[in-house]
């Protein structure tokens, strides 16, 4: 007997028995679903988080000197923030320091943001992200404007109060108006509006269009950070290896300017885009590290239940396989019938599943801010295993319906 | 008698149950010929059940020989077994034995299946082998859609569908009214005018009639073995 054959036999009793088909298949099927439910939108995260942070941190050739890490991996206890809260910050002085003395073709741009109030004309936004810093930032940022212009180097260095507003500001303030050239109040400063950034979208909910970026020096610099000092010095190079050189080129320089003995060590952060991603990735192995176990229960717990019921079908059909083996069929063409049986069950709860599991994906991509991806691999992982459980599952109970002797098998009823 | 379908020699069937031996044929020898018509007769407990078993190579004897076309049957392997089911022995039972979730055609089909041939020629043979019974036009119905006649006439067309040996028929009429008794009898008047060696076992005399060949059975022995001229007379 042909595999063709049996696969249509089995599909025949499968569509005879639908109610009872489907109570024996779900347990796959809900297997499969959670793995490709899980996989798509683990996976959706990963494409998403790695270009989330690399949007801060402005491109996977940047990296920033900092007075502590913004990234954290795991539980710091009480000593290590103590430690990072007695480092000096880095200062303007350090910058030009670091910026004169480093060899490596790099890009330099000094940052420092806190949450401010805005103010237009009676109407306030409150908690925007203001950015001070200079005019490369844009560059390192790959912003485009939706109008006007970004500052330019003579602003950054007069610290003329000019403006660049996120979309979701430039909404609340101006609900639609042009707001160039009107002026928002910082503090009790007033700044002239000269552009605005295009939407950038949300992740994980939360707009990425609540900022305003002024020049460094610009008055409200009190406001974000203390007199002289940095949140960090963003260093941007042309590809990996530059990248590299620069690390250890700022690293060294650092450590001469702090007068670090060799047994000391760095009273100061860098961070890479690598090392900020490094966080995510322990997070989605721990997740691929769970994932299997939850998908193997399940699929076990299924495998028992097609298991369970091919036993009962083997009961219940004991006169059919009288009649088969009576009509010439032999023991091995018995025990196909049943795996195949059995196979198809599973694969077809597996077939379920996976468009299940993507509807499923697509529909917490829609109601939720989760994102979500569908992997290939996992599809294809779900089929093969919807076919394994169903061949392991039905190979004992085809095997018993094998060994059944003919001539009992015809009396039964 | 050397060209005997049927050879059969000293056979014996004892079955253990518990601490008894249960002989149910005690050194049974027959032949039939090709193209015979032959009714096995006796009273319950005479052996004609594990007779008609061994005849229809689902039961192997526990002694004695059985030689089907030429071939020793009693020492095959269940696998080969199955192939002498499929290839010689077609047969016809007393409650039908027909999958009731299949059409007619595609119960017909089920030998074909399992000697392997392919679905456009399984179609063509199973709705032959349903015209030949006067069914062609019953092939799509479920058995409970036909009448207990109809059905046993699915059976006949599923036993005569790999062109069998032996049509081998266990109390074919068991369950059917008179009438209807007698129509299937003429099923099987008509496929033994065609060549077709036919044995069936049944307790009716009535039904036996119908046959050249009587052989009685008793207490797991051949009793008597007349040609129904004899019977008759």
């Amino acid at each position: 007997m042909r595999l063709a054959e049996a696969v249509r036999m089995a599909l025949r009793t499968i569509v005879a028995q639908k109610l009872k088909s489907f109570f024996s298949l779900i347990g796959v099927l809900i297997g499969v679903t959670f793995l490709i439910a899980v996989v798509s939108i683990v996976q959706g995260m990963n494409v998403y988080v790695k270009s989330s942070v690399t949007d801060v941190l402005g491109g996977l050739n940047t990296f920033q000197l900092r007075q502590r890490p913004i990234f954290v991996n795991g539980n710091v206890g009480a000593d290590q923030w103590r430690e990072w809260n007695r480092r000096p910050r880095i200062s303007y002085a350090d910058a030009e320091y670091v910026r004169t003395r480093v060899s490596v073709p790099a890009t330099f741009t000094q940052f420092c943001s806190d949450r401010v109030t805005m103010q237009y004309n009676g109407k306030l936004a409150k908690g925007i992200e203001l950015r001070g810093t200079e005019e490369s930032y844009f560059d390192l940022m790959g912003w485009k404007l939706a109008s006007g212009r970004p500052f330019v180097s003579q602003e950054v260095r007069l610290g003329a109060p000019v403006l660049v507003l996120g979309a979701l500001v430039a909404d609340k303030l101006f609900e639609g108006r042009n707001p160039l050239g009107k002026s928002v109040v910082v503090s009790g400063i007033p700044y002239r509006v000269i552009g605005v950034v295009e939407a950038q979208g949300t992740m994980f909910g939360i707009s990425k269009d609540k900022f305003a970026v002024m020049p460094l020096r610009a008055p409200a610099r009190r406001v974000l950070c203390p007199h002289n000092m940095l949140d960090q010095l963003m260093v941007h190079t042309a590809d990996e290896p530059s990248l590299l050189a620069a690390v250890g080129q700022v690293q060294s320089v650092m450590r001469v300017r702090r007068q670090l003995h060799p047994e000391q060590s760095d009273n100061f952060t860098i961070e890479t885009a690598k090392e900020a991603l490094s966080f995510w990735d322990r997070i989605s192995t721990i997740l691929f590290t769970l994932l299997p176990g939850l998908v193997v229960i399940s699929l076990v717990v299924g495998g028992i239940v097609i298991m369970n019921i091919m036993l009962m079908a083997v009961a219940e059909r004991t006169r059919e396989i009288g009649i088969r083996k009576a009509l010439g069929a032999r023991r091995r063409d018995i025990l196909a019938q049943f795996v195949v049986e059995s196979t198809t069950l599973a694969t077809v709860g597996a077939g379920l599943g996976i468009t299940l599991g993507i509807g499923l994906a697509f529909a917490i991509k829609a109601l939720t801010p989760l994102p979500a991806a569908v992997a290939l691999w996992s599809v294809f992982a779900a089929v093969a295993l919807g076919m394994g459980v169903g061949i392991v599952a039905g190979v004992y109970p085809a095997y018993r319906a094998s060994k059944l002797d003919p001539i009992d098998a015809l009396r039964s009823e | 008698m050397s060209d005997a379908l049927i050879r059969i020699t000293d056979l014996t069937r004892s079955y253990v149950m518990g601490d008894e031996t249960i002989h149910a044929l005690r050194g049974v020898t027959l032949d039939i010929g090709r193209n015979e018509y032959v009714a096995i007769m006796g009273p319950s407990g005479s052996g004609k059940s594990t007779m008609m078993n061994v005849l229809g190579c689902l039961d192997t004897p526990t002694g004695g020989e059985y030689w089907l076309n030429r071939q020793e049957v009693s020492r095959l392997s269940d696998d080969a077994l199955a192939r002498v089911r499929n290839q010689e022995i077609g047969f016809v039972f007393q409650t039908f034995n027909l999958l009731p979730r299949a059409s007619a055609l595609h119960n017909v089909e089920l030998p074909l299946v399992y000697a392997g041939l392919r679905t456009r020629e399984r179609r063509e043979r199973a709705a032959g082998a349903l015209e030949r019974v006067g069914l062609g036009h019953r092939m799509g119905h479920r058995p409970n859609e036909l009448s207990g006649g109809q059905r046993q006439r699915v059976a006949i067309a599923r036993a005569l569908v790999n062109q069998p040996s032996i049509l081998l028929a266990d109390e074919p009429t068991g369950n059917l009214d008179s009438g209807t008794s007698e129509e299937i009898m003429r099923v099987f008047g008509d496929l033994h005018a065609q060549g077709q060696t036919v044995i069936m076992v049944t307790h009716e005399p009535g039904i036996a009639a119908y046959a050249e060949r009587v052989v009685v059975l008793r207490d797991g022995r051949v009793e008597s073995d007349r040609l129904r001229r004899d019977a008759a007379a």
